[in-house]
């Protein structure tokens, strides 16, 4: 019997787009000047038109987050701070559907990704970080510990509205009003979380939304009034922001790529370890700063994962990513999709041999199948660079301590995975491993409760946990903002 | 002819016990009396046996495995669900804590108000206990180590009359993954059983929480020597009483607590136990 | 016997055979089928399911109760699961207990429904608990009776006591009682087995062992299919295929009671072990409820509307 998944869309209606977007400043949207296209990468329909923030955008959002701070958030006790995000969280709850078909349309990520685990966890983030906002005292961070004031944010494409709950929700707990820039490609849940805060109530300035681009983003991390800043996004730019602030007393923390190492020993779950392979890499496209993009195999059993590995990709859907089907989606710009096969065809070159199942691709829209190179060495440049899509490269290891100089033998430093069923090796690799999130058993797992952040180049500081308070609350002796 | 308007007969509520996420009556058939500032008749709250106390601690036995199971993410929504609830029916409270104790309305409303905040601060706490209390132990050897905390099982609560007090208890009780069953005695019998109703619509499970109305003289001493009773919060209980109490506790070396009326972290700590496990690490 | 060149019918060769399967992670095993309960079968792809899941039941009644007139009836239904439509395939068999085969084998025979099986459940079933004299009795009893299929129970307490040359020996001897007249299915009550290891060692013995069929429970029993232990048998036939070049067939059985139970399932079979199963030759589901819920299921999807229990047969 052919069984054959007949076309399964979850319909659009729930959500209205405007044709025009402004920014989200002092609790109310302002027209934008000029404005940029947005499309849904899987049609390149255009959605909507983006507002391009400059420099006097900025400083209004600025002026707005500080009047809110020293008016408003800052006299607010960690009581009612906290009922503001509980509501937001419960309000996000209320309207995930149409959350999950926006974010959906906006990235070209497949619906089951945004509803079953993008949404959900922005939720969580909230509901999670609203908690801490009468409890700081028990973060470790010294008797009522002290906010900066207004903290300035810019945030990636790959999980939009998840990476805007990771910066909003620690920020405002911890007492911080914020000024956020989305991404470029994706900015439109961001500007309709924008209206779930006025449904919440909450006090003008707190939030402030202004979209745009690179250019946008280097006005907030120049503004004078902003002392602290996150970023999540690539090491390139982190660099840069890095080497702006130099001779500034700002604070920054930076969330940027990696090449993370999924190691696989002889005595792992083979099974299960396939299936937590494929989510490394085919989760979210392979648009995951921790992406295990890079598989290390004990030799003994490289064969025979890599037959069921590619038995198990040939099962992959990919395709629209509004039917519930779906499980690889679209590539989330054409710049984006020409740096992975640029970067595909340099594997190629380098004499890795690549396979990818057998994939009917839309002529419309940026696609890319799910692809391995196997024959890989640590020398070759793509074990080296994120290539940041759906591109895995395989490398084998004859001993554990191989295995931990490989995964370690990198600039990067986000995360790491071991497969193995002996509970001695799993703590004893989890301890040689330089990342700074190691998965034993399991890949791609986040949960508020849990700390993520990079070692070396992958960035600085954490967030999530009662360990990525510490980034919005000043220690000590350091003065900040007034 | 004018007819003359009719005054509208209300129609009052009979009080029962909660337990299991029901409502029965005492199976002793008691009752008694409440009146309010005046002396006007309130209600009959059940007045609660030794075999209702019995049949709640089963029932909250046989809960507490999954709701400790429960993730604390889970915990912490319906917890936080209980407090919508409250706040919809803060009017009922106010006018309840008015009627059965001496208290103005408006000092009724701020206790109310400080009562559903209270809750809500306790249910932030359930995904933040493991890392304000747990520990990573950097032992002299080649092994990982830590520390978790876990809920003891079946702790019960004699509560204060003081409403702020009764909430207080019984949220720092459940938080970790505890489940209770809680002796309210006298006016507070009336905002209680409406606590009760609150949690019947609030998805918690059946069992987690239990309330018997009654008399804490007659039924604590009972609570304070039952072998299936790991914790006892004797907060609301008179002072003499605690030595008689303890002592019949010390048989299954209950652990029995009185509090204060701060909110703190450590009336959740003092219902939960330490667990240390060694992992030998290497390859 | 050669079993498949495999082991050599010696428990040791069986457990050194077990030493190189790898484990089942239950945090793995248990997100790839609740990922796989996710797909969304509409329209077309839900009516072919539905007709696909009709043809695989095994119409089921094991009570102690049971009665010549209550299994006559259970026939009928299996032939003809909705009098006022003929277009409603068949049931993939009947299956009653032993002394039951003869009316259901006479009755089916009678109304038409020859190509409807009977399966009988043997070996002591559910317990398994009695004399291999006894197991034997019973497994001859059904087929002497006109049962083309036996569903046989595992010794549970030898498995669980690593007796497993045991567990493998009994299997042996009713496959060779079976002989050409009747396939075999083995039940594991992986209920009773708890860990997906021992399901993947059981259902590893038990093709090994001669089984056509590896099925979960005995149905009275909970926790019965579950998802994810029916992905760990389907893995299982999958890879035994690569080994051997032989398929055998997997059937669920117990807590299987709607249509979008009896759709997961297929799912599940669609995605793990691949479409050639997707036939009652190869996939089987032991239920009774299940089918006038699939009925109902088909009758919304040709009026457009949602059925009632009053429009289908209670047997």
């Amino acid at each position: 019997m052919n069984f054959e998944y007949a076309p399964a869309p979850e319909s659009r209606s729930i959500v209205t787009i405007k044709p025009k977007y402004g920014h989200f400043i002092n609790g109310s949207f302002v027209a934008g000047k000029k404005h940029f296209p947005t499309i849904n990468p899987a049609t390149e329909e255009i959605l909507s038109h983006i507002a391009l923030g400059g420099v006097s955008d900025i400083d209004k959002a600025v002026a707005a987050a500080h009047k809110a701070y020293t008016k408003t958030w800052s006299k607010l006790s960690g009581k009612e701070r906290g009922k503001y995000l509980y509501r937001i969280a419960r309000i996000l709850q209320e309207r995930a559907r149409e959350f999950a078909v926006l974010e959906t349309l906006d990235n070209g990520k497949p619906i089951r990704e945004t509803r079953d685990i993008d949404i959900p966890l922005v939720a969580a983030h909230f509901f999670y970080h609203a908690g801490w906002a009468d409890k700081l005292d028990y973060a470790g961070l010294g008797h009522s510990p002290k906010p900066y004031g207004v903290a300035g944010q810019i945030i990636p494409w790959n999980f939009p509205l998840l990476m805007l709950a990771w910066k909003v929700a620690p920020a405002l707990a911890t007492g911080n009003t914020v000024v956020l820039k989305p991404a470029e490609t994706t900015s439109l849940t961001a500007l309709l979380f924008a209206e779930v805060c006025q449904q919440a109530e909450l006090p003008d300035g707190v939030v402030n939304i202004v979209t745009g681009d690179g250019s946008t983003g280097a006005a907030i991390v120049n503004h004078p009034g902003i002392q602290k800043i996150a970023f999540t996004g690539s090491t390139d730019v982190g660099k840069k922001i890095a080497r702006a602030i130099a001779a500034t007393d700002k604070k920054a923390t930076l969330e940027l790529g990696g090449k993370g190492a999924n190691i696989v020993f002889d005595d792992a779950p083979i099974d299960e370890t396939v299936e937590g392979i494929v989510n490394g890499i085919f989760f979210n496209q392979g648009h995951v700063c921790c992406a295990g993009s890079r598989l290390i195999l004990q030799e003994s059993v490289a064969d025979e994962v890599i037959e069921k590995l590619k038995v198990r990709m040939a099962k992959i859907r990919v395709g629209d990513p509004l039917d519930k089907n779906t499980d690889l989606g679209a590539i989330n710009s054409k710049e984006q999709l020409i740096k992975i096969k640029e970067l595909s065809a340099i594997g190629d070159a380098e004499g890795a041999q690549r396979w990818s199942p057998q994939c009917e691709l839309s002529t419309k829209g940026f696609w890319f199948a799910p692809t391995i190179f196997t024959g890989v060495t640590q020398a070759n440049r793509i074990a080296q660079e994120e290539i940041f899509g759906p591109v895995l490269s395989v490398l084998t290891f004859r001993t554990p301590q191989e295995a931990i100089d490989k995964a370690n033998n990198t600039p990067f430093g986000l995360s790491a995975g071991i497969w193995s069923e002996k509970g001695s090796r799993i703590f004893w690799a989890s301890q040689h491993l330089k990342a700074g999130v190691v998965w034993a058993n399991t890949f791609n797992k986040f949960d508020p409760t849990s700390p993520f952040g990079g070692y070396k180049e992958s960035g600085w500081g954490r967030e999530g946990g009662k360990h990525g308070l510490a980034a919005y609350l000043k220690s000590g002796k350091e003065t900040g903002a007034k | 002819m004018a007819t003359k308007k009719e005054s509208r007969v209300k129609v009052n509520k009979t009080y029962k016990l909660f337990i299991n996420g029901a409502f029965p009556r005492s199976e002793s058939g008691r009752v008694f009396e409440v009146s309010s500032q005046n002396g006007s008749f309130v209600a009959n709250p059940a007045l609660a046996s030794r075999k209702d106390l019995r049949d709640a601690v089963v029932a909250a036995r046989s809960a507490q495995s999954n709701w400790s199971k429960a993730t604390a993410y889970n915990r912490g929504q319906i917890l936080y669900r209980i407090a919508e609830m409250l706040e919809g029916r803060a009017g009922q409270f106010e006018s309840e804590i008015v009627l059965t104790s001496q208290v103005t309305p408006s000092r009724a409303k701020a206790i109310v108000s400080e009562a559903i905040d209270r809750w809500v601060w306790y249910a932030g706490w359930t995904d933040k206990l493991q890392a304000v209390s747990g520990a990573t132990n950097p032992v002299a050897g080649p092994f990982f180590n830590f520390t978790i905390s876990e809920p003891q099982g079946v702790v019960a609560i004699a509560a204060s009359v003081n409403f702020i007090e009764f909430i207080d208890a019984i949220a720092a009780a459940i938080v970790s993954g505890n489940t209770s069953v809680v002796l309210v005695p006298g006016g507070l019998a009336v905002p209680a059983m409406s606590f009760a109703e609150v949690l019947a619509t609030s998805d918690l499970p059946a069992g987690v929480i239990n309330i018997l109305t009654g008399s804490l003289d007659e039924l604590a001493p009972w609570a304070a020597s039952h072998m299936d009773i790991d914790g006892f919060d004797i907060s609301g209980i008179s002072k003499k009483m605690h030595p008689a109490l303890k002592e019949a506790g010390a048989e299954n070396l209950k652990r029995i607590h009185a509090f204060g009326p701060e909110k703190t972290p450590s009336r959740i700590l003092a219902f939960m136990e330490s667990k240390t496990v060694w992992h030998s690490v290497g390859v | 016997m050669s079993f498949y060149g495999l082991v050599d019918g010696t428990e040791k060769s069986l457990i050194t055979f077990f030493d190189q399967l790898s484990g089942v992670d239950q945090v793995g095993a248990e997100s790839r089928a609740a990922m796989l309960a996710t797909r969304s079968i509409k329209t077309s792809s839900k009516k072919l399911a539905i007709e696909t899941a009709i043809s695989m039941v095994d119409l089921t009644t094991l009570e102690g109760a049971d009665t010549p007139g209550k299994v006559r009836a259970l026939c009928s239904k299996a032939v003809r699961p909705d009098p006022a439509d003929p277009t409603v395939p068949s049931v993939g068999a009947v299956c009653v207990y032993n002394d039951m085969v003869e009316i259901a084998r006479t009755h089916l025979d009678a109304i038409g429904g020859t190509h409807v099986p009977v399966a009988a459940v043997s070996t002591a079933f559910p317990s398994g608990r009695a004399s291999m004299e006894v197991k034997i009795q019973d497994t001859q009893d059904a087929i002497n009776a006109g049962a083309t299929e036996i569903d046989m129970v595992i010794d549970r307490g030898a498995f669980l006591s690593g007796k497993y040359g045991l567990v493998f020996d009994e299997i042996v001897k009713i496959r060779e009682i079976c002989g050409k007249k009747a396939h075999l299915k083995v039940i594991f009550e992986t209920g009773e087995l708890v860990t997906y290891d021992n399901v993947r060692k059981a259902s590893y013995l038990a093709m090994l062992a001669g089984a056509d069929f590896i099925k979960t429970s005995t149905g009275k029993i909970s926790p019965a299919a579950t998802p994810p232990v029916v992905l760990v048998m389907l893995e299982a036939v999958r890879d035994f295929y690569t080994l051997t070049q032989r398929r055998i067939g997997v059937k669920p059985a117990g807590g299987i009671r709607t249509t979008k139970d009896a759709i997961k399932q297929l799912v599940l079979v669609n995605e793990t072990a691949g479409p050639e199963w997707l036939t009652p030759e190869l996939f089987r589901i032991g239920a009774s409820a299940l089918l006038n819920d699939l009925l109902m299921q088909r009758m919304k999807m040709s009026d457009g509307y949602y059925a009632s229990p009053n429009y289908v047969t209670i047997d």
